[in-house]
């Protein structure tokens, strides 16, 4: 009996108890549209991050407090030592070689008339930040070295907060309220996007001064070098690692390359993905227990139907493929559905959140929600291929 | 006439915990091709036994047979397989049809196992069921059919594959005696047309239509003629 009529076969048994069998494939269902939407989920985030952080140029040296790829965990545990007069140090050792630009952040509250931004992000850095990181601007303009040295209150703003603020109404030489001081609106930044609800563009950009006064910020968050060109890169790491390491020793600070932060991120994302995948596995074999048990049931309320196919001449080997066939179609079914159930949710959540199906994804479930079916159905089959015809017959 | 199933010294002793049950003792026969026998006797006497012995679907536990001359002793359970699709038909007691499935696709199913094709499968099995007088009801369900023309079906599906031997255990047992009769008539006719058949019964005038019959006591052949 060849493969495509058993498999017909196996669908008209399953579709004499569609209730039963829908209910039987939903772990499946649920199994391959949970992996594949936490795939989606993740996958897309790491998209988001890789492009946010190759938008800022592979030129790029990021110095951060703290260790990270040690032993202890980066920032947090340990005191952040790092001030403004290391970014002086680079600035004058580096000169020529590479820009520095420091940069510190606050979350707080921002007014305008009645309209209030809670939790946007305050960066307070220097005048030569937007040659060092590329940020597009859409109206306005950044500020001025003349504007940071006599610390003016002027502020550039992300389009969330503009948003928030003033609706669609005109944001520029507008004064807002930036947790209790006054700046004045001379500029707003283009769309960079959100994931997980983390929005990038809920954040201003004031002088590195007036941020360090305002909130009494004695160390930095961040340190941004920017080699002249990227072959320069490993070489300027080294410096300002040296550069650094005579005030702070090691684990106080990392220099950190785009492409190590790349490879960091993807870390991270490689382990999410493999323990939310696994957590979705884990009900995929669930579902493969439900096969097993209504295959079992089939096994026993066909019995007679068993016997009479081997009287007439069915061999073990065309009874066991029969109830094989039949439940690796119906984790194939599970497995179909969950995927259009899967890209479909995806689909939908991508509105909000960055979502990416990749390939490997679907074919990865799809393949484990087969081999589920495989797994499980061969102990019912066995069990089909061994009745004894006589017994089987006689069976109520 | 050349000898079809010969049974030499067949037993079969039935085995449970301390107590073993002898079903069948020194059972000798030689059926003929072209023969239409039927065997009766008490239950218990044997019966069924001897009959899933010739049907290949049980094993003596010692005693040599031969089927169409070939011993089918050591023979794998696949071959068995095929032995029962080409040579034997079974017609059951309870029909034994799937349910939710046409006359037709019931009558095709060992011809599945014969490895032919769906069109021919087809064509053959509507044959077989215009043979038994049910070239009307191709696409009825076994629960749309009378007893009498259920167990037609069967005896078209046991016909299908065109097999030398038709063992049919009790095949009026569950009928009315005017669909017994048909069934009866449809034996024979078969008998005339050269097929060799062997009936399980325990009704006088359905075995009198038979050529030979066998009566079984306690496992062994207590008369034959």
């Amino acid at each position: 009996m060849d493969f495509l009529e058993t498999t017909q076969s196996a669908l008209t048994a399953i579709l004499a108890n569609r209730m039963r069998s829908f209910l039987t494939i939903l772990g499946i269902v649920i199994g391959v549209t949970s992996v594949i939407l936490l795939i989606s989920l993740v996958s897309g985030l790491q998209t988001f991050i890789t492009s946010q952080i190759q938008g800022l140029g592979s030129n790029l040296l990021i110095v951060i407090p703290g260790r990270i790829g040690g032993a202890r965990s980066p920032g947090g545990v340990q005191a952040n030592r790092l001030v403004y007069q290391d970014a002086i140090n680079l600035r004058n050792k580096l000169d020529g070689e590479a820009d520095v630009s420091a940069a510190i952040q606050r979350n707080a509250t921002l007014k305008y008339g009645s309209k209030t931004d809670k939790g946007a992000a305050v960066f307070g850095v220097e005048a030569n930040y937007p040659e060092v990181i590329s940020i597009k601007i859409t109206e306005g303009r950044f500020f001025r070295q003349s504007e940071a040295d006599s610390s003016k209150k002027v502020a550039v703003i992300g389009p969330t907060v503009k948003s928030n603020l003033f609706a669609s109404g005109k944001a520029l030489n507008q004064t807002i309220d930036v947790a209790g001081l006054k700046y004045i609106v001379i500029g707003v930044l283009g769309p960079r996007g959100a994931v997980f609800g983390i929005d990038f563009d809920n954040s201003i950009y004031v002088p590195f001064a007036s941020a360090e006064r305002q909130f009494g910020i004695e160390n930095l968050n961040t340190i941004y070098i920017s080699a002249k060109t990227a072959e320069d890169v490993k070489d300027v790491q080294k410096r300002a690692q040296g550069i650094l390491g005579k005030r702070l020793s090691e684990d106080e600070f990392t220099v950190q390359t785009q492409e190590q932060t790349l490879s960091t991120i993807s870390q991270i994302t490689g382990v999410l993905t493999a323990a939310l995948g696994g957590i979705a596995a884990i009900s995929l074999i669930v579902g493969g227990i439900g096969i097993m048990n209504i295959m079992l049931v089939s096994v026993t309320e066909r019995t007679r139907e068993i016997g009479l196919r081997k009287a007439v001449g069915a061999k073990p080997s065309d009874i066991r493929n029969q109830f094989l066939i039949e439940a690796v179609t119906l984790s194939g079914i599970g497995g179909i559905i969950g995927i259009i159930l899967g890209i479909g949710l995806s689909f939908i959540i991508g509105r909000f959140f960055t979502t990416t199906v990749p390939i490997w994804s679907v074919a990865l479930a799809f393949s484990f929600s087969m081999l589920v079916g495989i797994i499980f159905g061969v102990a019912p089959a066995i069990r089909a291929a061994k009745l004894d015809p006589i017994e089987a017959l006689r069976h109520e | 006439m050349s000898t079809l199933v010969k049974l030499t010294n067949i037993n079969k002793i039935y085995v449970s915990g301390e107590v073993s049950l002898k079903a069948l003792a020194g059972i000798n026969l030689v059926v003929k091709k072209g023969e239409y026998i039927a065997i009766i006797g008490a239950s218990g006497s044997g019966k069924s036994t001897l009959m899933n012995i010739i049907g290949l679907l049980d094993h003596p536990t010692s005693g040599i047979y031969e089927l169409d001359g070939q011993n089918t002793a050591h023979l794998q359970e696949e071959r068995l397989a095929e032995i029962r699709n080409q040579k034997i038909g079974f017609v059951f007691q309870s029909f034994n049809l799937l349910p939710r499935t046409s006359a037709l696709d019931n009558v095709s199913i060992p011809l599945i196992y014969a490895g032919v094709s769906k069109p021919e499968r087809l064509q053959r099995a509507k044959q077989a069921l215009d043979e038994v007088g049910l070239a009307d009801k191709l696409q009825s369900h076994p629960n749309q059919l009378s007893g009498g023309q259920q167990q037609r079906v069967a005896i078209a599906r046991a016909l299908v594959n065109n097999p030398e031997l038709i063992l049919a255990d009790e095949p009026t047992g569950n009928l009315d005696t005017k669909s017994g009769e048909e069934i009866i008539k449809i034996f024979q006719k078969l008998n005339w047309e050269g097929k060799t058949i062997i009936m399980i019964t325990h009704e006088a005038n359905i075995a009198k239509h038979a050529k030979r019959i066998i009566r079984l006591k306690d496992g062994r052949i207590e008369s034959s003629r």
